[in-house]
């Protein structure tokens, strides 16, 4: 016996034309596939516009952060940006072996951190350093202050014999290109500065003077909007003419202020002239860049990718020797992330406990009683969230409601007042409270849809009420539940300001961690990668539920 | 109290009311007594009663007033679980998360039914509605006859002696439907269980039962055998819901014996056959099947009233004709003649006489409600 429903239909009529083993065709000979792609386009370009506002706005208000906080999690640039030549020079530097470093590193690091100090950028890079050694911002800070010093033994030199070396003009002659003097002194303040050009061969004869000075000169035209004519230049440039005229032979040069330069190169010769090494020069600005951790600090996060901020999320650190795990009293986020997992667990449960009687019992009582339940229900949304957070301040603190009515009744001892609040208890009740509705919503929706034909079906059959619930009722209300626990459980895992007002120091989340990195220590990378890591997890989850629950069993309605 | 139940009623109701609100009664003082092994309908519109009733009996309401008997015992204060009454529903009610084997073996499970047994009833209730193969399949993947028959199964897994189905066919298509009605009565007859079924299908009725309960406003109208339901209404009300109905009004002028004269709104006089009217002067309806009124006069008896009436539509169905007249006043009196070969075809506009066998004109109360 079968019936109608399962016999194959039978087709009847003409079958589409088909061109031999070819694909169906339709009537005017193209293939069937193509024209119904065309007969559906203009609904698929409608469908399309319509949800293209949206898809938009989610693109540049959600895939956009998370991609840009992904990228933050293990962007590093800043040492490369603020330290190119010292990265370069330090290539060679073994981490894990110690030590102080060459010459030629501290050369570079002169005039990277001068330059940096310029730019204000040393500061920058010196809160970065900090977050891996502690002391490294004050480190920058007072060398930016004193980086100068190094300079002025040359410039000051200079200056005495010839007071011209101190002045902004002939500098302007010696390195710049005529034709933009000529530019420079008729510009009239208007519009684009003639940029900087240097003249053809001063770069030949003096390098590094032609590249500081080149340096100074674009930075004042763009950054302060002086003209390199009037401003004398940074004592870096004295360091560096001194290093060439010491290295190399000038008597062949023969252009504008080449007797200021050979006087300069004659009393460089002699055994007159004072110099300093860059070592010292940094030794006296402070002894920490004689040790050897700033430059293991510096080198290990020389790349442009680092996994130090992932490192750190995990209570690890980067050493020269790879990465390890801190000491016990500096870790944190393991804990952390446990307690979250924790408390978020135990608030989803709280929630499905609280919940299941009253969505069962709002899916069984006639609509007008059910309207009024389901409105109850839906009060704390319509109460600002910091208001009902607040309430619970209120009523769990130590001189709160319920510890003055439990002192009252006589239950508690005046002295003794139960600690509920910034604690995880605390924590606990309020985000119960705060997320109970996102729990009771979708179970009920999936409750009403259970028909009443199923309990007495079942009762019918012989079932007790025990029975019916359980084999029969609650089975067909896991999709509910299910729904409603990934809501809770992952809105409590990101959970922030609950927590901060009530969660003390014990019912803090690691979200609560996460904004003190984002408003507070400003340490953007840690944040973001702590934030990478909750979405891991959050992820691992739902495809962990997938498997064993399976993600179809989830209803949100219907 | 004293057993006054009749000594071969398994299933009793002795005046049974019910109301829901406190202010109305859904069912009014309800008696019906059914031995074993009968196969009995409840019929009628919606909200007449008879869903509540067959809950009552299942257990799922409490009667508000009297005795609900089940093989001599009174049932009122027993749950549904402990009554042992099967129950097919019209959305077949098969639990979703549970196998078609699942679903069978479920009642026997909580009967604490050993597994081995378990097994071999199962298999046996699934041959019986020859759906053998498919113990492993989730309900969602049959089709609507299929889910059909696992309620009915299921229903029947655990041997009760009375089955209980609430418009089980209602969901199927016709012709499904037909068939699913000869499987259930043959099954029924064939295993001996006192079925109760409930439905607003007449011709489901009619096919299915050895009795059917004609309920109108929470009583019972008429309580009998299909072809007498049919052919010898008690009232105006069952002879309008069972099959095709004529009537015509009129007032009493004759009673004598089984025979009186009705005398018609327009004064004609007809022959019928006195019902529940009895005395000179009642208001009445009379009523007349549309296949037993007589087109000609030879087949009619010697003095026989008879009807002039006017041909307004001439229908062809294929077996039959169906002729609409108008016959004193009522444009909406329909004839059918069977299609033979020397049958005549009506044309509109003619004029004929119609007349009937007295015993076929049933006057009826004037109204029911």
């Amino acid at each position: 016996m079968s019936d109608a429903a399962t016999e194959p239909d039978k087709i009847t009529g003409a079958t589409p034309d088909r061109a031999d083993n070819g694909p169906v065709l339709s009537a005017d000979g193209t293939p069937l596939k193509r024209s119904l792609n065309r007969a559906l386009r203009a609904q698929k370009i409608r469908a399309l516009a319509l949800i293209a506002p949206l898809l938009l706005f989610v693109l540049v208000s959600f895939i956009a952060p998370i991609g840009d906080m992904l990228f933050r999690s293990v962007e590093n640039q800043i040492v490369r940006d603020t330290m190119p030549r010292t990265v370069e020079a330090l290539a060679d530097y073994d981490a894990a072996a110690g030590g102080v470093p060459r010459d030629e590193v501290f050369e570079a690091a002169y005039y990277d951190v001068f330059f940096a100090a310029e730019r204000k950028d040393h500061t920058r890079l010196g809160s970065r350093l900090n977050y891996e050694q502690t002391g490294a911002s004050s480190l920058f800070r007072k060398s930016g202050r004193g980086i100068d010093d190094i300079g002025e033994v040359y410039q000051d030199q200079f200056e005495d014999l010839n007071g011209d070396w101190d002045e902004a003009r002939p500098w302007a002659e010696l390195m710049g290109d005529p034709d933009w003097i000529a530019e420079q002194e008729g510009w009239d303040g208007d519009g684009r500065m003639p940029a900087f050009e240097l003249r053809s061969e001063i770069a030949e004869i003096l390098p590094r003077t032609a590249e500081t000075y080149s340096i100074f000169a674009r930075f004042m035209q763009r950054e302060e909007g002086d003209s390199p004519l009037e401003e004398e230049p940074w004592s870096v440039v004295h360091t560096a003419l001194y290093q060439d005229l010491a290295a190399g032979d000038v008597s062949s040069y023969s252009g504008p202020r080449a007797d200021m330069l050979r006087a300069a190169d004659e009393l460089v010769a002699s055994p007159d002239f004072k110099t300093i090494s860059f070592r010292d020069g940094f030794e006296e600005i402070d002894e920490d860049w004689v040790a050897p951790e700033i430059w293991q600090t510096i080198k290990t996060y020389s790349p442009a990718y680092t996994s130090g901020y992932f490192l750190n999320s995990i209570d690890m650190q980067k050493t020269p020797e790879g990465p390890a795990l801190r000491d016990e009293d500096e870790r944190i986020y393991g804990l952390l992330f446990q307690r979250t997992m924790f408390m978020s667990l135990v608030i989803t449960l709280s929630c499905i406990l609280l919940g299941y009687p009253i969505a069962y019992l709002l899916s069984n009582l006639p609509s007008s009683k059910a309207n009024l339940l389901m409105i109850l229900v839906l009060l704390p949304f319509w109460t600002s969230l910091l208001v009902r957070t607040s309430a619970w301040k209120v009523m769990l603190q130590q001189q709160g409601v319920i510890n003055d009515t439990l002192v009252w009744l006589g239950l508690v001892a005046d002295d003794a007042r139960l600690t509920m609040i910034n604690n995880q208890f605390g924590t606990i009740v309020a985000m119960t409270h705060i997320l109970l509705p996102f729990m009771i919503l979708p179970m009920y929706s999936v409750m009403s849809t259970i028909p009443p034909s199923y309990v007495r079906a079942a009762k019918s059959l012989g079932a007790t009420n025990w029975t019916t619930f359980w084999r029969v009722y609650f089975p067909q209300s896991v999709p509910g539940i299910g729904a409603g626990s990934i809501l809770v459980f992952i809105l409590s895992i990101g959970y922030y300001i609950t927590p901060e007002i009530v969660g003390g120091t014990s019912g803090i989340f690691i979200s609560n961690r996460i904004a003190y990195h984002i408003s507070s220590s400003l340490n953007w990378g840690l944040a973001a990668a702590l934030g990478t890591i909750l979405l891991v997890v959050v992820l691992v989850l739902y495809w962990a539920y997938d498997r064993i629950v399976g993600i179809d069993n989830v209803k949100l309605g219907g | 109290m004293p057993d006054t139940s009749n000594s071969d009623a398994f299933v009793e109701f002795e005046r049974v009311q019910k109301s829901y609100d406190g202010v109305q009664l859904v069912v009014k003082d309800l008696n019906l007594t059914m031995p074993k092994g009968e196969f009995l309908t409840m019929l009628g519109p919606s909200g007449s009663g008879k869903t509540t009733c067959l809950m009552m009996l299942a257990g799922f309401e409490t009667a508000t007033y009297g005795d609900i008997r089940l093989d001599g015992k009174p049932i009122n204060n027993i749950p549904p679980h402990k009554r042992g009454i099967g129950m097919v529903f019209q959305n077949y009610a098969l639990f979703p998360h549970m196998t078609i084997a699942e679903n069978l073996s479920f009642p026997l499970e909580v009967r604490k039914i050993g597994k081995s047994d378990r097994e071999a009833k199962v298999k046996r209730a699934l041959d019986m509605v020859e759906m053998g193969a498919f113990g492993g399949r989730r309900p969602a993947q049959l089709s609507g006859g299929q889910q059909q028959r696992i309620a009915l199964a299921r229903a029947l897994v655990f041997e009760p002696e009375l089955v209980l189905m609430d418009e089980p066919l209602g969901a199927l298509d016709k012709q499904l439907r037909e068939k699913m009605q000869f499987e259930i009565t043959h099954l029924a007859h064939r295993l001996g269980i006192t079925v109760v079924y409930v439905t607003h299908d007449q011709t489901e009725a009619l096919t299915m039962s050895d009795r059917v309960a004609v309920f109108d406003d929470g009583r019972i109208q008429q309580l009998a055998p299909p072809d007498e339901l049919y052919e010898k209404p008690q009232n105006s009300f069952v002879a309008q819901f069972i099959g095709e109905n004529n009537t015509l009004e009129g007032t009493i002028r004759e009673i004598k014996g089984d025979r009186c004269v009705v005398q018609l709104d327009d004064g004609e006089l007809i022959d019928a056959k006195p019902v529940n009217v009895s005395k000179v002067g009642e208001r009445t309806r009379v009523s007349i099947r549309p296949e037993r009124v007589e087109i000609n006069k030879d087949r009619l008896q010697e003095g026989a009233h008879t009807l002039k009436a006017e041909v307004l539509e001439f229908i062809y169905m294929g077996d039959i004709f169906r002729t609409r007249l108008k016959v004193a006043g009522n444009d909406e009196f329909v004839i059918k003649t069977r299609n033979a070969p020397d049958q005549v075809r009506l044309e509109p506009g003619t004029q004929i006489e119609i007349g009937w066998l007295p015993d076929d004109c049933r006057a009826l109360d004037a109204s029911s409600k």
